[in-house]
C-alpha cells in the first residue's frame, strides 16, 4: 500500500505541471494587467512607470519564458512575491488563509460524514416511511437551496432577529478581553452559520447516495444469508451491509473535496471570513498572478492529495483491494 | 405564532434580497443630537465596514479607497481640506504663495511628531516631494509633482517650493501624506518603497496610530495621545471590518455589528424605515463627487454629428433617472461640477426632455422613419442602432442603461445593452475606443481642472479623454485654468467651460448621486457639511454612558 501511494505520488507530479499550465495561460489571457491599479481618475496613466513594473516582475517577457521562470522558481518552493503594493511573499498570504479554510472544510466534512450515513441507512431500512420521505423533501431542499439565499435567511433569523449568534467574521471585536472559556465559545459561536450553510447542500446531496447505495446492497444475497443465519437486524446491516455500501460513497467524498474548497468562495464572502476562497477572489479581481498561481497550487495539491485519499480508503473499507496484492500479480 | 414569524422572516429576507418593496416617506437628514448635558469623552471603539481589504499602508503608492482612508488618519499632508472644501492648515500652519504663483513657502507647526518620537520637519517635505518624482516610486500622483522645479530647507520648519510654471493644483497637492524620511530614505533610494517595513506597520504624524492589520480581517488603530492639536481624538480605537458583502454589512449594521456603512437608495428609503433603526442610527446624506454620464464616441460620424446628441440629451429625462435609479437621491448633471461647489453655475444651456424636439433634430441629421416601422433610418436605409455599454457589477449604471434604452426606442433609435467586466471594458473597448456608447461615472476631485478628460491632447489609449473630444476654445480655457493660483480667475475660466460642454454634449450629463451614510446614534458631534460628515472625525466622541466598547 505503501508503494502504490508512492507510485501515485510521483505520478501526480507531472498532472500538477499540466494543472498549472492551463491555468497560467488561461489566466495571462484575461484582459487587464496587475498594474492597472496606478491608475487614478485625476492623473490618468503613467505609462512608463507600468512599463518599468512590467519589467521589473518580468512580465514583458513571452508567456512561455515567464511560465518557465515560474516553474523554477515552483520547483524551490518560491512563490514569490504579490503585486498588491503590500508586497508581501505569497506563501505568508495563504499561509495565514489556508488553515481556517481546511478547518472549515474539514469540520464540514466531518459533519457531512457523521450525518449523511445515519441519515441514509435509516431512510433504506426503512423505505417509503415517514421518516423517509421527511428526509427526501429535506434533501430536494437542500439541491435547490443556493448557499447565499440560505446563508442571509439564517443571518437574519439567528444574528438579527433572535441574536442569537455572530453573522459575520471569526472573532468578536473584545475577544481579547475575554476568559479563556468565553473566547473559545465565541470562535465556535461564529463557525456555527457558516459551517450549518456549507454541509447542508453536501448533506443533502450524500444522505441521498447514502440511501441509494444501502438499498442496493441491503437486496445482496450474502446480507439475506445474514439474515437467515438468525444474526440481529443491526449485526446484518451495520457489519455486513454498511461497509459495501459506503464503498461508493468515500469514493464520492473524496471527489467532493475540490468542490468543498472551490465553494468556500461563497462562504467566506458571505460571512467575512478571511479565507482562501476571499484572497482568491481578490487576487483574480486584481489580476495578483503569483498569488492565483501560488492558491491554484496549492488546491491542486489538496485535490489531488484528496483522491490519493479516497482511493486508500476504498482499500480500507473494501479488504478485497489489496494494493500491494495486486503489484504483485503483475 | 411560530408560523407568522417565521413568513415574517421570510418576508423580510426577500426583502433584503429583491430590494423591497415598501412605501417611500419623508425626507430624513439627521442633525447632530447631542445634548447640551452629554460631555465629550475620550474612549469606546469605532467599528467601520470596509468591503475591500486595504492593499498597503503607504498611501502615494496605494490607490483603492480602502487603503486611502485608512492611511489618511494614520498619515498628515502639510494642508488638509476643511468642512467647505477649502485648503485649511493641517501640519503646516501657514503658506504663502508669491505674485507670479512660482513659489509657495509652508511654515511647518513645531510640535509635530512622528509616531515614532522623532520630530516632523522641513527635510520630510524635502524628501516627500523627492520619494514622489523618484522615477522608480509606483505612485500614481507623480503628474501633482511633475510642475515643482525645487524644494527648499530653509529652516528646520520652513520649506520652499518652487515651480516652472504657474499651477493650480500646487496647494492640495501638497495634502499628499508627509512620509518619514528617517523610515524610507533607504528604500525609496533603492527604488524599493513597497518592501519598506512601514508598509506593513506605517509610522505617520496622523490622529490615530496603527496597531494591527489582520489581512481579510480587519486593520485596528488606535487614537495617538501625542497629536499635534494639544489633544488626542476622542474615539480611543477604531476597527475597519473587512466584510466583503454588501448584503452581510447591511445585516451587521441591523445587529449593531458595525457602527457606520454606506447604504443604498432602497436601503436607506425603504429597508431602514422603522423605529429601531431609527433609534439606533442617524442617517445623513449629502451630494457625492461623483456624476453618471451617457458618453459618446465622438469618432463615429452618427455621434459627431452635434444635433444627434442634442437630439439624446431631449430624449433622456433626467428627473425620471433620478427617481428611477437612485430613488430621488440625487441631482441633476448639467456639466462636470457638482452644484453647490464653488466652480459650479447653472447658466448653461439646458435640454428639457421632450421626444418631440428630439425627433425633430435627429430628422435635421438625416434620421427619419422612412419606412413607417417606427425606425429611425438614413438615407441609405440603415437603421440608427448602437451599442451602450458599462461595467458589469454596477447594477446602477446598468438601470441607467436600460431606462435609456427604452426612451430612445421611443423615438425610434434601437440600442443594444452590454455588461462587461471593468479590466475587459477597459482594455477592449474603452482604450481602443471600439464602442459606440459608454454608461460611466467620474469623480470630480477637489481641484476642478479636468484637463485629462477634456483636452485634445489627452487622447491616446492610456489616457482619459476616450471619447476623443476636441474644441480648441475648451483647451484654451483648460490650459489657462491650471496656470494660475488665484481662485477668482479660474470662476470664469471654468464657468465658461461648462457652458461650452453643455453647448457641445459630448456626454449628457445625467446625475450627481448622493452618499448615503449611517452611523450609530451613539455617536456625537457629527454636522453635515459640503465635505460629507468625516472630515471632523477627531471631533467625534460617544459619551461615557454610551461606550460599549473596552479600548486602550
Amino acid at each position: 500500500m505503501a508503494l502504490f501511494a508512492l507510485r501515485r505520488l510521483v505520478l501526480a507530479i507531472p498532472l500538477l505541471i499540466g494543472i498549472t499550465f492551463i491555468s497560467f495561460l488561461v489566466i495571462q489571457l484575461a484582459p487587464g494587467g496587475p498594474f492597472d491599479y496606478l491608475r487614478s481618475e485625476e492623473t490618468g496613466q503613467d505609462p512608463k512607470l507600468i512599463q518599468r513594473l512590467n519589467e521589473e516582475f518580468g512580465l514583458d517577457k513571452p508567456l512561455p519564458v515567464q511560465y518557465a521562470r515560474w516553474l523554477s522558481r515552483i520547483a524551490r518552493l518560491d512563490f514569490g512575491r504579490s503585486f498588491q503594493p503590500d508586497n508581501r511573499p505569497v506563501l505568508h498570504k495563504i499561509g495565514e488563509r489556508l488553515p481556517i479554510t481546511l478547518f472549515l472544510n474539514i469540520l464540514q466534512l466531518l459533519i457531512i460524514f457523521f450525518l449523511a450515513i445515519p441519515i441514509g441507512v435509516a431512510s433504506a431500512t426503512r423505505q417509503y416511511s415517514l421518516f423517509d420521505k421527511v428526509t427526501t423533501v429535506f434533501v430536494f431542499i437542500g439541491f435547490a437551496t443556493p448557499d447565499f439565499w440560505l446563508a442571509l435567511l439564517l443571518m437574519i433569523l439567528f444574528g438579527v432577529n433572535l441574536d442569537w449568534l455572530p453573522i459575520s467574521g471569526l472573532r468578536s471585536l473584545n475577544y481579547e478581553y475575554f476568559t479563556f472559556w468565553r473566547q473559545q465559545w465565541d470562535f465556535v459561536s461564529h463557525l456555527i452559520l457558516p459551517v450549518a450553510v456549507a454541509a447542508f447542500g453536501g448533506l443533502a446531496g450524500l444522505s441521498r447516495y447514502m440511501r441509494q447505495s444501502m438499498l442496493e446492497v441491503i437486496r445482496q444475497d450474502y446480507v439475506q444469508t445474514a439474515r437467515a443465519k438468525g444474526l440481529a437486524e443491526p449485526v446484518v446491516i451495520g457489519k455486513h451491509a454498511l461497509r459495501n455500501a459506503l464503498l461508493p460513497v468515500v469514493t464520492i467524498l473524496g471527489l467532493s473535496l475540490p468542490g468543498l474548497i472551490g465553494g468556500s468562495i461563497i462562504i467566506e464572502s458571505i460571512f467575512a471570513i478571511p479565507g482562501m476562497g476571499q484572497l482568491m477572489v481578490q487576487s483574480v479581481f486584481s489580476r495578483d498572478y503569483p498569488v492565483i498561481m501560488g492558491n491554484l497550487v496549492i488546491v491542486a495539491t489538496l485535490t489531488l492529495l484528496a483522491n490519493l485519499f479516497a482511493d486508500l480508503a476504498y482499500g480500507i473499507v473494501d479488504p478485497r483491494i489489496r494494493f500491494s496484492a495486486r503489484r504483485r500479480r503483475r | 405564532m411560530r408560523a407568522s414569524r417565521v413568513s415574517a422572516l421570510l418576508a423580510l429576507a426577500t426583502l433584503v434580497a429583491l430590494g423591497g418593496s415598501c412605501v417611500r416617506d419623508g425626507e430624513v437628514a439627521a442633525q447632530d443630537t447631542a445634548g447640551a448635558h452629554e460631555k465629550a469623552a475620550h474612549g469606546d471603539t469605532f467599528v467601520n465596514a470596509s468591503i475591500g481589504d486595504i492593499t498597503g499602508l503607504i498611501p502615494s503608492i496605494t490607490s483603492d479607497s480602502a487603503s486611502h482612508t485608512v492611511g489618511s488618519l494614520i498619515y498628515d499632508g502639510l494642508v488638509q481640506l476643511d468642512k467647505d472644501l477649502n485648503w485649511a492648515p493641517s501640519i503646516a500652519e501657514s503658506w504663502q504663495f508669491s505674485k507670479d504663483c512660482l513659489t509657495l513657502t509652508f511654515k511647518l507647526r513645531k510640535n509635530v511628531k512622528w509616531h515614532d518620537g522623532r520630530p516632523f520637519t522641513a527635510d520630510d517635505v524635502v524628501f516627500t516631494y523627492k520619494a514622489m518624482v523618484n522615477p522608480k516610486t509606483p505612485t500614481a500622483y507623480r503628474d501633482d509633482f511633475e510642475p515643482v522645479k525645487d524644494v527648499q530647507v530653509l529652516d528646520p520648519y520652513t520649506a520652499r517650493v518652487t515651480y516652472t510654471r504657474p499651477f493650480a493644483k500646487a496647494l492640495g497637492s501638497w495634502g499628499h501624506a508627509m512620509l518619514p524620511k528617517h523610515l524610507l530614505e533607504k528604500y525609496v533610494e533603492e527604488g524599493k518603497l513597497r518592501e519598506a517595513p512601514q508598509n506593513l506597520n506605517p509610522v505617520g504624524t496622523g490622529p490615530y496610530r496603527f496597531h494591527e492589520w489582520k489581512s481579510g480581517e480587519k486593520v485596528v488603530l488606535v487614537a495617538n495621545k501625542d497629536y499635534y492639536i494639544e489633544r488626542r481624538p476622542y474615539i480611543g480605537r477604531i476597527v475597519y471590518r473587512i466584510i466583503p458583502s454588501q448584503a452581510t454589512i447591511f445585516l451587521e449594521l441591523k445587529a449593531k455589528g458595525v457602527d457606520m456603512a454606506e447604504l443604498t437608495a432602497i436601503q436607506y428609503e425603504r429597508q431602514t424605515d422603522y423605529p429601531a433603526f431609527k433609534k439606533d442610527y442617524n442617517k445623513y446624506h449629502y451630494a457625492a463627487n461623483r456624476y453618471t454620464y451617457l458618453g459618446f464616441n465622438l469618432q463615429d460620424p452618427r455621434f459627431a454629428d452635434k444635433r444627434v446628441r442634442h437630439a439624446f440629451a431631449h430624449a433622456i429625462n433626467k428627473a425620471e433617472l433620478i427617481e428611477g435609479v437612485v430613488m430621488g437621491l440625487g441631482r441633476e448633471a448639467t456639466g462636470p461640477y457638482r452644484p453647490g461647489t464653488w466652480v459650479y453655475t447653472d447658466k448653461v444651456k439646458r435640454y428639457e426632455f421632450s421626444p418631440t424636439k428630439a425627433k425633430a433634430l435627429l430628422a435635421a441629421a438625416g434620421w427619419t422613419d422612412r419606412s413607417g416601422d417606427g425606425i429611425l433610418r438614413n438615407k441609405d436605409g440603415q437603421p440608427f442602432s448602437f451599442t451602450i455599454r458599462t461595467n458589469q457589477g454596477n447594477e446602477e449604471r446598468k438601470k441607467v442603461a436600460e431606462i435609456i434604452q427604452q426612451r430612445l426606442k421611443e423615438i425610434g433609435v434601437q440600442t443594444d445593452i452590454q455588461t462587461i467586466e471593468w479590466a475587459a471594458l477597459l482594455k477592449e473597448y474603452i482604450k481602443q475606443k471600439r464602442f459606440d456608447a459608454i454608461v460611466l461615472g467620474w469623480g470630480t476631485g477637489v481641484d476642478p481642472d479636468q484637463y485629462g478628460v477634456w483636452h485634445s491632447s489627452q487622447n491616446g489609449p492610456d489616457q482619459l479623454n476616450s471619447f476623443s473630444y476636441a474644441n480648441p476654445e475648451v483647451d484654451a480655457l483648460l490650459e489657462k485654468g491650471r496656470a494660475t493660483c488665484h481662485q477668482q480667475e479660474r470662476v470664469a475660466t471654468y464657468h465658461r467651460i461648462q457652458q461650452i460642454l453643455a453647448e457641445d454634449q459630448p456626454y449628457v450629463f445625467l446625475y450627481f448621486r448622493e452618499t448615503l451614510p449611517v452611523v450609530s446614534s451613539r455617536v456625537r458631534g457629527i454636522k453635515v457639511e459640503a465635505a460629507g460628515i468625516d472630515y471632523n472625525f477627531i471631533d467625534w466622541y460617544v459619551p461615557k454612558s454610551l461606550q460599549r466598547y473596552a479600548s486602550p
